[in-house]
């Protein structure tokens, strides 16, 4: 189908976007890449009357690892920007691993990271992978900037605490406790179909001690599931047969998921358990071979 | 000049604003009006009568309408036609020459990689966004970089064939 009529608008700086939404007093939207905005529109789950097209702020166009470590992803950074991207996969390993696992190749050329984020899909990657790594959205609005930790950003489906004249500018990711490893894994059923279930790990690591562990997951609830307080478990302990397996089992009780045609609730738990496993022995074996 | 709107929708009544876009379609510049809820992919099919990029569906799974964007693969249902101004596009009516055939097109007729040839445009410009920057694939990035389309006939098999096909015509040439 075609979308409802809308104003167009294709700012070229972020006062001008952020003073666009704030003249049409919540019935703007933000076009960002456009692969979840654009197909709702169509199918009229949405019907903004005005949409504000980011695409030519090319300031917005950026991702990068600081001298500190502290990695700046702007709102233009598009999916496949962070595929085969050797400084992203050393500064975040579960980015590098979830990164050509997000919808189809074609799809991640146009979608953003940060409009993932914002789009807070119950089953999106990167809302799961930045809850994992705890960062912070930077949000931008008529009154100038502020930080917003993504645990009180990402707060339900669909769902953002992003102001109506508000636009997320960049993703931060701070700087590792130490020498940062991490995986995703995501079983899906065919390329670009929803996840069954994901997990996204992140541990930050002193010597063979945890310093930070992050984990959340993907299609397993009515939203992204923050395990975080389960896997924080680890923190001052080494990574032991034994830890990983509680913590496993600890993330798939706080785990939501429910039966449908991807699979049973207690498939996509146990889906879970066996990831969180599969993905913590994974950074055992290579940190035991490593030393 | 044309002025679009949608295949289904009359003309717009009275004051529905148009903005004037200049796109570059397979190496020639086109000036159209154009409804900002006008897709690509329309003003591609309706307005320019540049029938050969297919849609396949209304939630942007199926790859049939994959065109380059500046030299990358988009799908051009998910993208507004003024999104498109000022840059340029190529469709599958650009890859043909007056005479011959493009070697993904005589690959595609080589080695059977079609059927029904609905997904088939949008499966050659996927395979040539890939061709562009990888001359030497395995059939495994074959297989990833194809992973948005979606074919209903062939069974996968011989669209990987021709696509391997088209990239040893390609060195081949360029040597
Ligand atoms: C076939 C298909 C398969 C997909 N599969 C997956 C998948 O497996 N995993 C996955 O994670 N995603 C998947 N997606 C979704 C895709 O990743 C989208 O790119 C992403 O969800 C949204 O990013 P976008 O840049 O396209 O945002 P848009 O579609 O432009 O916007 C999405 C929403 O976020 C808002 N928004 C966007 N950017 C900003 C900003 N900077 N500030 C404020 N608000 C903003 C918009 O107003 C809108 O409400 C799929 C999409 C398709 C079409
Ligand atoms: S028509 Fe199906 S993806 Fe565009
Ligand atoms: S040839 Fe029929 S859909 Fe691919």
């Amino acid at each position: 189908m075609y979308p409802s009529r809308f104003g167009y608008e294709s700012p070229k700086t972020v006062e001008e976007a952020v003073a666009l939404l704030d003249a049409h007093g919540g019935e703007a939207k933000v076009l960002a890449g456009g692969q979840s905005l654009v197909p709702m529109m169509r199918l009229r789950f949405a019907a903004p009357e005005m949409i504000v097209d980011i695409n030519g702020i090319e300031d917005l166009h950026y991702n990068r690892v600081e001298a500190d470590g502290t990695v700046r992803i702007g709102a233009l950074c598009r999916h496949e920007e962070l595929e085969d991207n050797p400084a992203i996969a050393k500064a975040i390993p579960t980015i590098a691993a979830a990164a050509p696992l997000v919808a189809d190749p074609i799809v991640r050329t146009r979608g953003t990271f940060v409009g993932s984020v914002c789009h807070a899909d119950p089953q999106g990657d990167w809302a799961a992978t930045m809850t994992a790594l705890g960062g912070h959205i930077v949000a931008q609005g008529p009154k100038g900037k502020r930080d917003i930790p993504i645990a009180e950003f990402v707060i339900g489906p669909f769902q953002n605490t992003l102001a109506f004249n508000e636009i997320a500018v960049e993703a931060v990711i701070p700087a590792p406790k130490g020498v940062r490893v991490g995986n995703y894994l995501k079983l899906e059923r065919r390329v670009g179909d929803f996840a069954t279930a994901s997990v996204a790990v992140t541990i930050d690591m002193q010597g063979d001690t945890v310093a930070y562990a992050g984990i959340a997951l993907a299609g397993v609830g009515g939203r992204t599931i923050n395990a975080n307080e389960a896997a924080s478990a680890l923190v001052g302990k080494k990574l032991t047969a034994e830890n990983i397996a509680s913590v496993a089992a600890a993330v798939a009780a706080v785990a939501e998921p429910r039966t449908d045609h991807r699979g049973s609730a207690d498939y996509k738990r146990q889906i879970v358990k066996t990831f969180v496993e599969r993905i913590l022995t994974g950074l055992l074996n290579t940190s035991q071979k490593a030393a | 000049m044309t002025s679009l709107y949608d295949e289904v929708q009359a003309a717009p009544g009275e004051g529905v604003p148009t903005r004037r876009v200049t796109i570059k379609v397979n190496g020639d510049d086109r000036t159209v009006d154009v409804e900002p809820r006008l897709l690509l992919a329309h003003l591609l099919r309706q307005g320019l009568k540049l029938t050969g990029t297919h849609t396949g569906c209304d939630t942007s799974n199926c790859g049939a309408c994959t065109i380059l964007f500046d030299g990358r693969p988009i799908k051009s249902c998910t993208m507004l036609a003024v999104q498109a101004d000022g840059h340029s596009l190529e469709t599958v009516e650009g890859l043909a020459s007056a005479s011959e055939l493009h070697p993904i097109q005589e690959g595609f007729k080589q080695e059977h990689g079609l059927h029904c040839g609905f997904c088939t445009p949008g499966m050659m410009l996927a395979a040539k966004a890939l061709l562009d920057k990888n001359d030497n694939p395995t059939e495994d990035e074959v297989r990833w970089a194809l992973s948005g389309n979606l074919c209903r006939c062939t069974g996968y098999q011989n669209i990987v064939k021709s696509v391997l096909w088209a990239a040893e015509k390609m060195r081949a040439e360029s040597k």
